[in-house]
């Protein structure tokens, strides 16, 4: 249960990282990735996957 | 564009004489910016605000810079006019930079600026995302650079949907200015401009996502209008959808206590990927654009010499030199040394004594004219308020309305460089003539017989003869010649 980042898309804006309520997003080689380890697709926190509802390009963060 | 000051000529000492001599013979890259009004018809206080802003006087921006740093790409809407790819270094328009920096890094490329351009007042943080949406950043930024050069103004700009939360520290910060893009204040129509917000930990479409947006704008307006923070407000132009409504636009947020109204034509282009430039949508022409701010001209003050720059823009308002700027051509550490920024300020002061006396005798020239014809003037300026370019070096040209009424800015032309190493292509002249559609009268400080019978022929005259003047000088002598009436009132 984690969402994950399609880095041929990712326009490295960061909002993901800092939308994210359990600090799971960081930076790697100029974009950024998502510790399956940690993310919760934001259940308990919001309805909706956080990373997914800010990020501008469509089909950029999804479920792993 | 030319620089006042080169790279070069920093490695020498550089003396008020060479600055002042660099003003008179080229100087700034452009006219105009925001009010026009002087000192004369403007609250003291606000006067001193915008001064040295070139984006918030049209007199300022003859002889100041602005700088962006690119350091907020995080974005809360979607535009239908951004595209949030924004790599190229070729494209000139807001949104787009070549390189993203940590305020770390930005507050290295400032000072590094502040020490090599003198004429550096404003630095401006305008995304390439949201200045307030990624306000972790921009505040850190703004912070470690009042730090070192405390004199440098600050501003930002932003959609305001994140605005109202942040009002206080922008307050607290001294940020004296501050943008907000206002497309609409009816959100049916924003539902053609805006798909989609991000706002309170969801997304939001359609209607509902367009008055959220329009709500939060008007608050963020009117909280900063109470706390006296000048705003300006940016509109696109968007032929077709919200066009007509900009007139509605204006009121309200004269209403409101915008100070400035910056009417911008969409940029639109399918190469650039947005949803406007892949639908078609286009975008308005030179002459559409000055019809409708004319018609506003009795709301908020005007900006007519806004450029779209880029979100990494440095230096004049016409020019743009951030690629001399680039991290990888920065030194590791940087001391801010402030003695050009002081001496070029000296010299200003005098040079626009001098600008605005030579600007009132150019409008009671011009006032006392029997004819009602309103004619206008193309000029060829490298800055400093002079006429100052060959024609063929122009690769834009600063358009004024002249009447009895007076001589006003009115917006500028951008264009293809005609002359290229002594050769002109007809090509090139031709899509100037296209960019010079309304235009009376080029003024010029060089120009060809070839280019001029050109120009004649599609009903444009164009002079050489006021070469190096100031600008409303050279105008007012031409309408008065072309004007016998007023020749003979003011010989």
């Amino acid at each position: 249960m984690a969402y994950k980042i399609v880095a041929s898309q990712c326009t490295a804006c960061g909002a993901c990282e800092f939308e994210c309520p359990n600090a799971a997003i960081s930076t790697k080689k100029g974009t950024y990735v998502i510790n399956a380890s940690l993310c919760t697709e934001c259940e308990g926190h919001y309805p909706a996957a956080q990373c997914a509802a800010v990020c501008p390009v469509a089909d950029t963060c999804i479920p792993a | 564009m030319a620089n006042i000051i080169s790279l070069d000529s920093l490695m020498a000492p550089v003396t008020p004489e060479a600055m002042r001599e660099q003003l008179e013979s080229s100087g700034c890259a452009s006219s105009s910016c925001g009010s026009s009004d002087g000192p004369a018809d403007m609250d003291p206080e606000v006067w001193a605000k915008v001064k040295d802003h070139p984006c918030y006087s049209e007199e300022a921006h003859h002889y100041f810079a602005r700088m962006h740093v690119a350091v907020a790409p995080a974005c809360n809407i979607q535009c239908n006019y951004c595209n949030r790819k924004y790599d190229c270094s070729n494209e000139s328009r807001p949104g787009v930079v070549s390189e993203k920096l940590t305020p770390e890094q930005a507050m290295r490329k400032v000072v590094a600026v502040a020490n090599a351009v003198p004429q550096f007042s404003v630095l401006g943080i305008a995304g390439p995302g949201d200045a307030c949406y990624d306000w972790a950043k921009t505040k850190a930024t703004f912070q470690e650079i009042s730090a070192r050069i405390p004199d440098v103004k600050l501003c930002l700009s932003t959609n305001g949907l994140a605005l109202p939360d942040h009002v206080d520290e922008i307050m607290d910060m001294n940020i004296d200015h501050v943008t907000i893009t206002i497309n609409m204040v009816d959100p049916q129509i924003g539902v053609a401009i805006y798909p989609w917000i991000f706002y309170n930990h969801r997304r939001w479409f359609g209607l509902e996502a367009s008055q959220i947006l329009h709500e939060r704008q008007m608050l963020g307006l009117e909280m900063l209008a109470e706390r006296k923070i000048l705003v300006k407000v940016n509109s696109v132009m968007i032929p077709g959808i919200n066009d007509e409504h900009l007139i509605e636009v204006n009121r309200v947020v004269k209403a409101k206590g915008a100070f400035l109204h910056n009417i911008m034509p969409l940029i639109s282009d399918p190469a650039h990927g947005t949803h406007f430039g892949l639908t078609g949508q286009r975008g308005p022409g030179a002459m559409e654009l000055k019809e409708l701010q004319d018609k506003l001209s009795g709301g908020a003050n005007l900006m007519r010499h806004c450029r779209q720059c880029r979100a990494d823009a440095v230096g004049m308002l016409g020019e743009d030199r951030g690629q001399e700027f680039n991290m990888d051509l920065l030194p590791e550490a940087v001391e801010y040394d402030p003695s050009k920024r002081t001496a070029y300020r000296a010299v200003v002061a005098e040079e626009r004594g001098e600008h605005l006396a030579k600007k009132a005798e150019a409008a009671q020239t011009v006032a006392v004219s029997e004819t009602d014809a309103k004619v206008l003037v193309a000029v060829a300026t490298k800055g400093g308020g002079r006429i100052n370019q060959h024609f063929g070096h122009a690769t834009e040209f600063q358009v004024y309305e002249v009447s009895s009424a007076g001589i006003s800015f009115s917006g500028h032309r951008k264009v293809e460089k005609y002359c290229e190493g002594g050769w002109g292509e007809d090509a090139t002249l031709d899509s100037v003539i296209a960019a010079l559609d309304g235009i009376n009268i080029v003024l010029c400080a060089k120009i060809g017989d070839c280019p001029k019978d050109s120009l004649a022929a599609a009903g444009i005259v164009a002079s050489h003869e006021y070469a190096y003047d100031w600008i409303e000088a050279g105008i007012a002598a031409w309408y008065a010649a072309a004007h016998p009436s007023a020749a003979r009132l003011t010989a």
